[in-house]
């Protein structure tokens, strides 16, 4: 299976991505700066943490209108897995891919510490290795990672199983604790913790490890049988 | 050519942690009869002349980039600009 890890001016977990999906996982992974115009020859697509544009205007403002968004959104329509983590949250939700947004933190400071999360949905493709209601490790580090959205947009995301991992502990205002949604369809995941950067024993725990093993397993499964 | 002052606030329903934060120091300071401090954006545009409708231009630039109206709001006054 074949990522793209796209690069936006002020990515900087990218590399994390890539050694996450290439070192870890065992499968290709290619960066891809953020004015391409042809993602067709991957098979999901990796928006990393960082501070595109500076965090400008707002988080993911205006990474919302790269290039390569188009053809984001394109891979989205296709039902590609795409998988937003941190920064790549905030311009999924910019973007308007995902509903709702990241405010600052409540207490207003940047976040950095590993957090308990419990797996809401294990039903997806993101997250089929996990059990459902385990609980997972997973490093944060953020300072807008609050997330926001209107009741009728909580009653919607609950009725239709999208709130995908939950924090464990209230620390940073999100509504209802949420830490990751995926959009109606199940192929578009947007989330604040970094599983990528627990992907190894070596560097504190690798619960992270089975969210990209979820979309290899998922990818395998639907391509075995063109085989 | 007219310059577009665009104001761009939290909406009442979401809390404001800024504000909240530099309300709690001027109490501290003593100025206890400020009820409520929010904190906002504002932004500058000069546009120059054309046949597209300023005001329908400036609500589409909100719109797609400026504001996020899931949880901001945004006003704007528009000026003339006298050419030298």
């Amino acid at each position: 299976m074949k990522f793209a890890v796209i690069v936006f001016p002020g990515s900087n977990c990218d590399l994390d991505m890539y050694h996450a999906v290439k070192d870890e996982l065992g499968e290709e992974a290619e960066y891809v700066w953020h004015d391409s115009k042809d993602l067709s020859s991957y098979d999901g697509i990796l928006l990393p943490g960082g501070f595109s544009y500076g965090d400008y205007l707002r988080c993911g403002a205006i990474a919302q209108f790269s290039g390569v968004m188009d053809e984001v959104r394109k891979a989205a329509e296709a039902g590609k897995p795409v998988l937003g983590i941190c920064n790549g949250f905030q311009i999924l939700t910019e973007a308007g891919l995902l509903p709702g947004v990241l405010l600052r933190n409540k207490n207003l400071k940047f976040m950095c510490r590993t957090v308990g999360l419990k797996v809401e949905n294990n039903n997806t493709l993101f997250t089929n290795e996990y059990e459902q209601g385990e609980e997972i490790q997973i490093p944060i580090a953020h300072g807008e990672g609050n997330y926001y959205c209107d009741d009728a947009t909580y009653d919607h995301l609950k009725e239709n199983n999208q709130i995908v991992f939950t924090y464990a502990d209230d620390f940073n205002g999100s509504r209802n604790n949420i830490a990751g949604i995926i959009n109606e369809r199940g192929n578009v995941l947007g989330m604040m913790p970094h599983p990528e950067r627990a992907v190894s024993e070596l560097i504190g725990g690798k619960d992270g490890l089975a969210l990209f093993r979820s979309i290899v397993k998922q990818w395998r499964e639907s391509h075995v049988s063109h085989a | 050519m007219k310059k577009v002052k665009v104001y761009v606030t939290l909406r009442e329903s979401v809390l404001d942690p800024q504000g909240s934060a530099v309300m709690g120091s001027l109490h501290k300071m003593g100025y206890g009869e400020v009820a409520d401090v929010r904190i906002g954006k504002y932004l500058e545009l000069v546009i120059e002349d054309s046949e597209r409708d300023v005001d329908s231009l400036v609500n589409e630039l909100c719109h797609r980039l400026l504001a996020n109206t899931v949880i901001e709001d945004y006003r704007y006054e528009i000026e003339e600009v006298v050419s030298q």
